[in-house]
């Protein structure tokens, strides 16, 4: 988490101490535990992929001669018989800031060795993520009623669709699985297994609360997604 | 007491009001880049202003819920480079893109 302390011996910060690490003979990552490096890599590879998919949207957008759906009028949601743009996708990022946030304050906690807490909040990370989800069926099944489909939809270009369904069915996924695993871990945290140095169910690995930061990690990178995605894809 | 703060100092811990000012932060944020869509910005400063809310929130994210900031650069740098990468790959995409449209526009409707 911060600069890691080897006895008898001075780690050099910045740019130099980066050189040292990566020309050292030992391992590279100095202080990091090889699982949260191991997510660090997983989720630079899941940055390309996303990438790949908005960059393709990127392109698919503005090389088409007909006319892109206004997302503001497509996205819009009735409230109190007012359409109000963007309602539901709003509050869907909140949703998932919020749930961000208490990811961050349940690694804290852990850190902390405070279980309950730890435990709590997780249970709180996993019901946002599950309440983003609920929102984001609906919104599906929204735009499949008004005739969205991969290939057509009345609002203009058909290759709105698809990528919507992609980008958003991919980010999707992606919670949900968050979602599953919110659910384990919270599970191995009131549980004491991190306090315990219980071992998991794969791994010889004794448990830790570093397994918490690292599924933090990976909710932090959805949230870090839905981000791109909100301006990209909902704003733009 | 003594034997939890003992097992707890290989990784210290920050203080919960950074983490708090951040959370609030993002929301902010994420207000501001609603209202760019609520009060129809368009042309340039909608896409300006999308694009700077964009960057401080992915930021915040990645620096201080990630910790990034607290990481040492062996790790920072390995992770920002093919980001920047991928930056470089969007530019000619752009370009791309612009070429595509501009043969659509003159084949389908100038005829060639």
């Amino acid at each position: 988490m911060s600069d890691p302390k080897i006895e008898g011996f001075e780690l050099e910060k910045g740019f130099r101490g980066m050189a040292k690490d990566t020309g050292s003979d030992q391992t590279m990552f100095k202080g990091v535990h090889w699982g949260k490096a191991m997510m660090w890599i997983f989720l630079l590879s899941d940055t390309f992929v996303f990438s790949c998919f908005l960059i393709a949207y990127m392109k698919g957008r503005a090389s088409t001669p007909v006319e892109w759906p206004n997302p503001s009028e497509v996205f819009a949601l009735d409230a109190f018989g007012v359409p109000v743009p963007l309602l539901l996708i709003a509050l869907m990022t909140f949703v998932l800031i919020t749930s961000s946030g208490t990811m961050a304050l349940a690694v804290k906690y852990g850190y902390e060795r405070n279980r309950k807490m730890c435990g709590y909040l997780i249970l709180a990370t996993a019901l946002g993520g599950l309440t983003f989800v609920g929102m984001q069926a609906y919104e599906w099944s929204k735009l499949i009623h008004e005739g969205v489909r991969p290939w057509e939809n009345p609002f203009g270009a058909a290759q709105f669709g698809s990528f919507f369904f992609m980008i958003t069915g991919f980010h999707g996924t992606h919670v949900s699985i968050g979602v599953i695993f919110l659910f384990i871990y919270c599970y191995k945290v009131f549980a004491g297994h991190y306090d315990e140095g219980k071992r998991g169910w794969f791994t010889k690995m004794r448990g830790d609360y570093v397994e918490v930061e690292i599924l933090g990690l990976y909710w932090h990178f959805v949230d870090l997604v839905w981000v791109f995605i909100f301006a990209f894809f909902y704003l733009w | 007491m003594e034997e939890t703060k003992k097992k707890s100092d290989q990784s210290s811990t920050h203080k919960i009001g950074i983490y708090l000012w951040i959370w609030g932060l993002l929301f902010v944020l994420s207000f501001f880049s609603y209202l760019v869509d609520w009060y129809q910005f368009q042309g340039l400063l909608r896409w300006s202003l999308i694009l700077f809310f964009m960057f401080l929130k992915a930021g915040l994210i990645m620096a201080f819920f990630m910790h990034l900031y607290w990481e040492r650069y062996a790790l920072v740098n390995v992770l920002l480079w093919p980001m920047t990468a991928i930056v470089c790959f969007v530019a000619l995409m752009v370009a791309e893109g612009k070429y595509t449209l501009f043969s659509r526009l003159f084949y389908f409707f100038v005829g060639g």
